[in-house]
């Protein structure tokens, strides 16, 4: 298959690839970029492990062409702290115990931060809807509401 | 409540940066130079012969590097000694859809995928055994030439006193059925292995399992390659419950393939392929037989279950025991007899699911006591109080029991949850239900016969002032790093984040059996506490002979080391090594531990002990639609008797998540599978092989959890904990079919309680619904062993030398 050309900007950084066009936004990242932090459980668009934000949206990359993704942002969990400051969800995940085996973690994180972004205010209940395409098989998801609520109060209160 | 300064005290677990970060490097997170990928052919049929099985037109396809199948192995491997039934890549026969036949390794996965297009199979068909009933009554064609007959693989009977003397003129027999559909453990992480040579040509395979030091012997033998040519790592595991318990064909493939082309090999496998791997929960039909006086104590408990096992032997035998093991720890049971059958089928192979073999008969036992209670006009809850097993005594089947926080537990979550008022009280259609339950902390025998440590811990401190930690247990996600790294800075008085962790590498850790049966926290802590402690002697005796303060009075706190008459004199920890490597030489500890011995000592008596048992109460507020059978648990309180919770966060986190996986048994999830009609296929067809199918609770899903720790130091636990993982899920199941039957007055004798049943079991003259009868089966004769109050040491007898004594 001919590779196509494909540029975009992945945490902030932009990036010029030549790559089968077949290929999805997850597999890029993940093979092409070397960015293991997005993660996979399906590959069929179930789980929501693979979640990054295109163009501040949280998006199944499994499910995502790359070449959909021209000129696009991508923000993936690599990119979230700033610097070397964690960004106050990584925070919160990890003082409230809302990462247990971790892989489910960057996916949650990533929906968390869209939700956050849009809803700083964001209720139980709305947390519990954005995050409700995320699966986590070990906390029981109440840890991780109570991280992204932590994480709203430490945002308002900067 | 104690004076710990890191024990107790809830803080984030030290492998969160990397978690939150993205930096934890999963198994197929790892890529190499050169690197090959696998995939392998599996069987579209779940029981045929293999007439040929050809890959000469795959080998010449674009990117193949090499082909395997069943003739490039010789070697069966299995994890337990009495069931090394499995092949890396069948050679003969395939027994389930979903067997491995052949495998490509390619450069690149797809070109691997395309290849297994071009692999030639000639199937013969045979008949398949689709259900235990089924195997019980085909003993032809056997799936497998080994196990006790036919199609069963492994029957065991035991029996504590005379159980049909008490039977006989009970005033109260219940007799009940119940089924707990099999379930799988759906870790978000699918398999993954990468094999290579090292540069000194030995072999190395990192791979996503809860049990190195298992795969490393099974490598071993199925490759006929000595074990320290083999190095196995275990990449933290993006779930495990048990899922990644078993030496996998996909992990041996890897490695032949490495060995053969000499690059590294990697496999990942597929959603549907990690649904066929499974070892989940076992499928159980049960019959439990309860006979009580009028006041409600039990006289004797009579327990048969039947396991649909699957296509393998996996950890079966041990699954079927624990079936009937853990039944006597929770009650005074005077007399018990527990009969156990595990079949073989033509489905993915069961094993261990968190709980293993136990949440199934606690259901049915839970259940019937929730029976017993509205029968005598008893408040469960009193049902259960008057007649909680002793602390410190042995039970009826020679469990030696420990420190027991039950009655803590039932009072705990009866005032918090207002149970009082609430049990028979509220509005037709809603109820509240309650139920107990008890696990281990730990196996207290090793999966292969031996009489060495479980767990070992290494340390090695040195003038830096860097404590490293070596211990082979693995990160799952339960928290061992933390464990490990929380003991020790305890004991050692620094912070757990300045320790460095290396776990879970054959080559670089000592053994601890793996990250199975709950018992991390218990034996590789300990193990962990022994290293510190050793490591502390030696640098307080040091810092002693410099500083002439008496060793005794040397206090290791805030990465100091001081005098507790007087902290201002002492140094900086990092000060004390340097001194203590001065004195000393180089500073290196070890640590084991080893379970104690067991009281039982009849055969069949090695499953079910344990150094601890940890006890769990949970109620679970429901409510019912009369009309379509909905049911929505709105709310679940749950105490858990953990002895010492070291991480509280974590310790929560793990009862929340057990609350979770229980929710998911006990209401949606089904490991099921179903026939295609034959005209059509021979197909033995998984019901809900995707994660979009297979209904795992959402995060809409969960109802409020009310989590308390009960704390009571148990003896034989490291600062006194006791397991946390496992034992909170098994009382959910039954504590919401009991919230069921007090909201509508109908009883779902059978998990997962779906609407449709609790619709059924409305319009049921006997207001149930369940499994309405128990096959026959050929008992094996009894194992009888006198429970410790008739006498005996714990060994065997016949009921004719029992006489006779008495």
């Amino acid at each position: 298959m001919d590779k196509v050309r494909l540029a975009l900007r992945v945490n902030g950084e932009p990036v010029d690839l030549a790559i089968a066009p077949n290929r999805t936004l997850l597999e890029v990242l993940r093979e092409d970029l070397a960015l293991t932090g997005t993660k996979h459980g399906c590959e069929l668009g179930e789980c929501g492990a693979c979640a990054v934000l295109l163009d501040t949206r949280p998006v199944l990359s499994c499910l995502v062409l790359a070449l959909e993704c021209e000129g696009a942002d991508v923000v993936t969990v690599e990119g979230l702290a700033q610097d070397a400051r964690l960004d106050p969800l990584q925070e919160a995940f990890s003082d409230c115990g809302a990462t247990q085996c971790g892989y489910c973690t960057p996916g949650f994180l990533i929906t968390a931060k869209a939700l956050l972004d849009e809803r700083p205010q964001a209720t139980r209940a709305e947390i519990a809807e954005a995050l409700s395409g995320n699966l986590c098989r070990c906390t029981g998801y109440i840890q991780i509401f109570e991280a992204v609520e932590q994480a709203a109060r430490r945002i308002s209160d900067e | 409540m104690s004076d710990y300064r890191v024990i107790g005290k809830a803080r984030r677990r030290v492998d969160a940066r990397a978690k939150v970060t993205g930096q934890t490097r999963f198994a197929d997170d790892l890529s190499f130079p050169r690197m090959l990928h696998c995939k392998l052919l599996r069987s579209p049929h779940p029981h045929a012969l293999l007439r040929q099985v050809d890959v000469t037109r795959a080998l010449r396809a674009p990117g193949v590097v090499a082909a395997l199948t069943g003739k490039d192995f010789s070697i069966r491997y299995g994890i337990l000694p009495v069931s090394q039934d499995e092949e890396p890549l069948c050679r003969d026969k395939v027994r389930m859809t979903g067997d491995p036949i052949a495998t490509v390794i390619a450069t690149t996965e797809e070109e691997a995928y395309a290849a297994l297009e071009l692999i030639d199979v000639e199937y013969e068909l045979l008949p398949v055994i689709a259900t235990p009933l089924e195997a019980l009554q085909c003993d032809e064609p056997r799936i497998h030439d080994y196990g006790d007959r036919g199609n069963v693989h492994k029957s065991v009977a035991l029996e504590f006193g005379d159980v049909d003397a008490a039977l006989a003129a009970p005033a109260h027999l219940f007799d009940d059925l119940f089924f707990y559909e099999g379930n799988t453990h759906l870790a978000i992480e699918q398999h993954a292995s990468v094999a290579l040579l090292e540069p000194d040509g030995r072999l190395a395979l990192y791979s996503s399992t809860q049990t190195p030091h298992y795969v490393h012997r099974a490598l071993s033998r199925a490759l006929d390659l000595a074990p320290h040519r083999i190095r196995v790592v275990a990449t933290p595991n993006g779930g495990g419950f048990g899922g990644k318990t078993d030496p996998f064909h996909h992990e041996i493939v890897v490695a032949k393939a490495a060995l053969l082309t000499g690059r590294p090999v990697k496999i990942c496998l597929t959603r549907e392929e990690v649904f066929q791997c499974h070892r989940g929960r076992h499928p159980v039909m049960m019959r439990m037989r309860t006979s009580v006086d009028d006041d409600g104590f039990i006289k004797a408990v009579d327990l048969e279950t039947l396991l649909d096992g699957g296509a393998y032997g996996s950890y079966g035998v041990a699954s079927t025991f624990y079936t009937g093991a853990l039944q006597t720890v929770t009650y005074r049971i005077p007399r018990y007899r527990f009969r156990g059958c595990r079949t073989f089928t033509n489905k993915p192979p069961c094993g261990p699911k968190r709980g293993h073999g136990t949440p199934q008969p606690r259901f049915a036992q839970e259940v019937q006591l929730d029976k017993i209670a509205v029968a005598l006009g008893k408040d469960p809850a009193d049902l259960r109080l008057q007649q909680l097993i002793e602390p410190h005594s042995l039970t009826a089947n020679w469990l030696q029991i420990g420190s027991v926080g039950l009655r803590e537990c039932i009072e705990r979550v009866i005032d918090r949850s207002g149970w009082r008022s609430k049990w028979q009280k509220m509005p037709h259609g809603r109820g509240a239900g309650l139920a107990c339950s008890s696990y281990l902390c730990g196996a207290a025998l090793p999966i292969y016969w031996n009489d060495m440590p479980h767990s070992g811990v290494q340390l090695k401190i040195d003038r830096s002032g860097l404590i490293t930690v070596f211990c082979g247990a693995t990160e799952v996600g339960q928290g061992s790093d933390d464990v490990l790294a929380g003991i020790v800075a305890e004991v050692l008085g620094v912070e757990p984040y300045d320790i460095r962790l290396v776990t879970g590498d054959t080559d670089l850790t000592p053994v601890d059996l793996g990250s199975y049966s709950s018992r991390v926290t218990l034996m590789a802590g300990n193990a962990a506490i022994q290293a510190a402690e050793r490591a502390k002697a030696l640098i307080a005796g040091a810092v002693s002979a410099k500083l002439g303060i008496p060793e005794e009075r040397l206090v290791f706190a805030e990465s100091r080391v001081f005098d507790a008459a007087d902290p201002a004199q002492g140094l900086a920890f990092r000060d004390a090594v340097i001194i203590a490597e001065t004195i000393q030489g180089s500073i290196g500890t070890v640590g084991s531990y080893k379970p104690p011995a067991a009281a039982a000592r009849f055969k069949g008596g090695g499953v079910g002990p344990s150094p601890s048992y940890s006890y769990t109460t949970a109620v679970a507020e429901v409510e019912v639609d009369a009309g379509t059978g909905w049911l929505r648990v709105e709310k679940i309180w749950i105490a858990h008797d953990i002895g010492r919770a070291l991480n509280p966060t974590l310790a929560r986190g793990q009862v929340e998540g057990s609350v979770y996986m229980g929710l998911g048994e006990a209401l949606s999830e089904e490991q099921a599978m179903r026939r295609l009609p034959p005209r059509l296929s021979h197909a033995l067809v998984h019901k809900t092989p995707s994660m979009l199918d297979y209904k795992s609770p959402t995060a809409l899903d969960m109802p409020e959890v009310f989590v308390d720790l009960i704390e009571q130091a148990e003896a034989n636990g490291p600062f006194g904990a006791k397991e946390v993982g496992q034992g909170p899920l098994l009382p959910i199941a039954p504590a919401i079919a009991n919230a069921v039957f007090d909201a509508v007055g109908v009883r779902v004798d059978e998990v997962p309680i779906t609407p449709e049943k609790i619709l059924r079991a409305l319009k049921a003259s006997g207001r149930r619904a369940g499994p309405q009868q128990f096959p026959s089966i050929a008992w094996p004769q009894a194992v009888y062993v006198p429970p410790p109050w008739e006498g005996g040491d714990g060994r065997a007898a016949t009921k004719a030398e029992e006489a006779l004594q008495s």
